[in-house]
């Protein structure tokens, strides 16, 4: 169960080529764990690291302390690809709590509202103005439904159960396992 | 009594399955008849039912397999299976306690139907028309083909399914994608399905469930119908359906999880009844036309990057082109292959491998390059033995390996060195998809095995013209 998701205020982050895929966000080759927890080590994994393991300090994430950091600001279609939940896990366990693109994939969305993770889809001009700025400071407020930074306030949306339940620091199954005796109800109906 | 509204495919089997519709605070509550499980995205799913002391509702709708994590090289002489690490090891392990513990249909090893989940579940009949099917894996789509709402999930939702047997879902929009015409000889559901990703986009589905129509569609046998189906998260869709037909029917007809009999005859109707109603609207439609379509292969680092394969690379600089290492408007034709790969759950089923096979039978792998071709299950192994394509594979020079995800995700061993380019059968070409710093053009079975020949990228007809002349 995540921690509750009200308001942030953290720097920023820019990654901004379009279509970071999960395999990106988390190489394959790691999904062997059965666990969920300390795979920020792995996140973008190829990109931080080269063929022998040393530090690429050509990569931003490897020049920023990841607790100050913890808005991505990512092109477009951000978390395409496989529905592997080891992407927001990994992001998470970095240090991010919230990822801004101007789209971002179905699966990858689904999977990081249940971490804790929150994903902001906003227009290019909001996007272009705060991808201008890596590093500076940005608001995202999840009971307005507002990213500010700088003069600019933008809305954004979220799906109204899923914002309820990062409000709220509670998890869907809870809610889901609630519903038995309707599903129940349906199981008898259709057989 | 006014006639009911006409409705699509999709809507069809989203209104069968709402345990409670959506409202304005919340999600539907969506039913779902048919969950895969495999053993990587299942453990922290298992983990979580157990530690709310949650338990497994309905085993009975849940079907396991081994697939991703597996070695596709048999037990060697130490009497050990060929596992890449421990931890892949164990995690296999995990699944098979899971499934004991919880009372889980496993086909696990020494199973005679242990596949790709994408294709086990098809070819035992455990997929039919109008179910909801979901599973951790993206390719679920696949299943689309039969009709059912197929869908990839997370592994908090495969935690939800094991414990309520149910999802919440809101409902998405629709997409109908259209092809007119015939396909051109040498030309498959593979190079379609590139085709409608080309021209729709990575993200071009994003928010959608696709319903595949026309009359390519229709023509298309119910193995390529998987493939066209399979790539639809590629578009970013939800899902990809197609309506049930007799080409349905038939190939579900006998399949050991399948109603048999009279029951049988009586469910076929009911599904006869799925396809979407003339009159009925899509959120969005496009068209493509068949006949324009060639064999087609990807320069890029997304899979809609697909071209023609007597087109061009594109002209304009970018990190895609760059990781690739293609020149401007050089032309795809013709660039040097290192590795063939041809398996996986968009293209590893046995017409895949027959039209493989067509291409490579009396010819030679071309020298330095490795081809690997992977059976997309025991069955389709099996098949393949008895028709003897493995010996045609085996003549060829390229090796022929146990059923599994294998090359196509690279998480069991089975890899393409950094700089390598392969032409690959699967589905994503994404940066070190197929290992770090490896290259992947995206192919149909038969492009995939004229490029081994050719040790380059090449156009399959000749070699399928030459066999016909």
């Amino acid at each position: 169960m995540a921690e509750p998701f009200q308001i942030l205020t953290s720097r920023t982050v820019v990654l901004a080529d379009e279509n970071i895929d999960t395999d990106q966000i988390i190489p394959a080759r790691f999904l062997t764990t059965t666990a969920r927890e300390g795979l920020g080590k792995l996140a973008f994994h190829d990109w931080r690291y080269d063929a022998d393991g040393r530090d690429n300090p050509a990569c931003v994430l490897n020049r920023i302390a990841p607790s100050a950091h913890r808005i991505l600001v990512a092109g477009r279609n951000f978390g395409c690809g496989s529905s592997r939940e080891h992407a927001p896990w990994a992001l998470t366990d970095f240090g991010f709590r919230a990822v801004v693109s101007t789209g971002i994939a179905d699966i990858f969305t689904s999977n990081a509202l249940k971490n804790g993770l929150l994903p902001v889809v906003v227009d290019h001009a909001t996007w272009d103005a705060l991808a201008a700025h890596p590093g500076g400071s940005a608001t995202i407020d999840l009971e307005a439904c507002e990213l500010r930074f700088g003069n600019h306030v933008a809305a954004f949306k979220v799906e109204p159960f899923a914002r309820r339940c990062l409000l709220d620091g509670v998890d869907t199954l809870g809610w889901l396992a609630g519903r038995i005796p309707q599903i129940e109800t349906y199981e008898r109906r259709m057989s | 009594m006014p006639s009911p509204r006409p409705r699509t495919l999709f809507e069809k089997v989203w209104d069968a399955h709402l345990v409670e519709p959506e409202a304005e605070d919340r999600p539907a509550v969506l039913y779902v008849d048919l969950h895969l499980i495999h053993e990587v995205t299942s453990p922290q799913a298992f983990t979580a039912l157990a530690e709310r002391g949650l338990k497994v509702r309905r085993p009975d709708k849940t079907f396991a397999t081994l697939d991703h994590s597996t070695p596709t090289l048999p037990t060697g002489a130490d009497g050990k299976r060929p596992y890449v690490s421990e931890e892949a090891e164990s995690q296999v392990h995990r699944l098979e306690q899971n499934c004991r513990d919880n009372g889980i249909d496993l086909q696990g090893w020494g199973s005679a139907h242990r596949g790709i989940v994408h294709v086990m579940a098809p070819e035992l009949g455990l997929t039919q028309p109008g179910m909801v099917v979901v599973c951790g894996d993206s390719h679920t789509a696949t299943h689309g083909a039969f009709g059912a709402l197929a869908f990839g999930i997370g592994t908090s939702e495969v935690g939800h399914v094991l414990a309520t047997q149910c999802l919440l879902q809101r409902r998405p929009k629709t997409l109908r994608v259209t092809v007119d015409g015939t396909l051109a000889p040498g030309v498959g559901g593979k190079d379609l399905a590139l085709a409608i990703i080309a021209e729709l986009g990575i993200g071009g589905g994003t928010g959608s469930v696709v319903e595949y129509a026309g009359e390519a569609i229709r023509a298309l046998d119910m193995e390529a119908r998987m493939t066209v189906c399979n790539m639809s998260i590629e578009l970013g869709a939800r899902a990809g359906m197609i309506a049930p037909d007799e080409k349905t029917m038939a190939w579900l007809r006998g399949r050991p999880r399948a109603p048999q009999g009279e029951a049988f005859e009586k469910a076929a109707e009911r599904w006869s009844a799925l396809a979407s109603d003339s009159g009925v609207t899509f959120d969005r439609e496009i068209r493509l036309d068949a006949a324009t379509i060639k064999p087609m292969a990807t320069w890029g680092t997304t899979p809609d990057t697909g071209i023609a394969i007597d087109a061009n690379v594109p002209q304009a600089q970018s990190r895609a082109r760059d990781y690739m290492r293609f020149d401007a408007g050089q032309a795809i034709a013709g660039a040097p292959v290192d590795v063939v790969f041809i398996g996986s759950c968009t293209n590893g089923r046995i017409s895949d491998l027959r039209a493989a096979a067509s291409v490579m039978r009396g010819r030679k792998v071309k020298s330095g390059v490795r081809a690997l071709i992977v059976p997309g299950s025991e069955q389709v192994r099996r098949e393949a033995e008895a028709e003897g394509l493995h010996e045609v594979f085996l003549a060829a020079g390229a090796e022929w390996r146990l059923p599994g995800c294998s090359m196509c995700i690279a998480m069991n061993g089975d890899l393409v060195a950094p700089g390598q380019l392969a032409v690959s059968t699967s589905n994503r070409n994404f940066e070190g998809r197929q290992g770090p710093g490896a290259r992947t053009v995206l192919a149909s079975p038969a492009t995939a095995a004229a490029s081994a020949i050719a040790g380059a990228i090449a156009d399959p007809r000749p070699y399928l013209e030459a066999r016909r002349g």
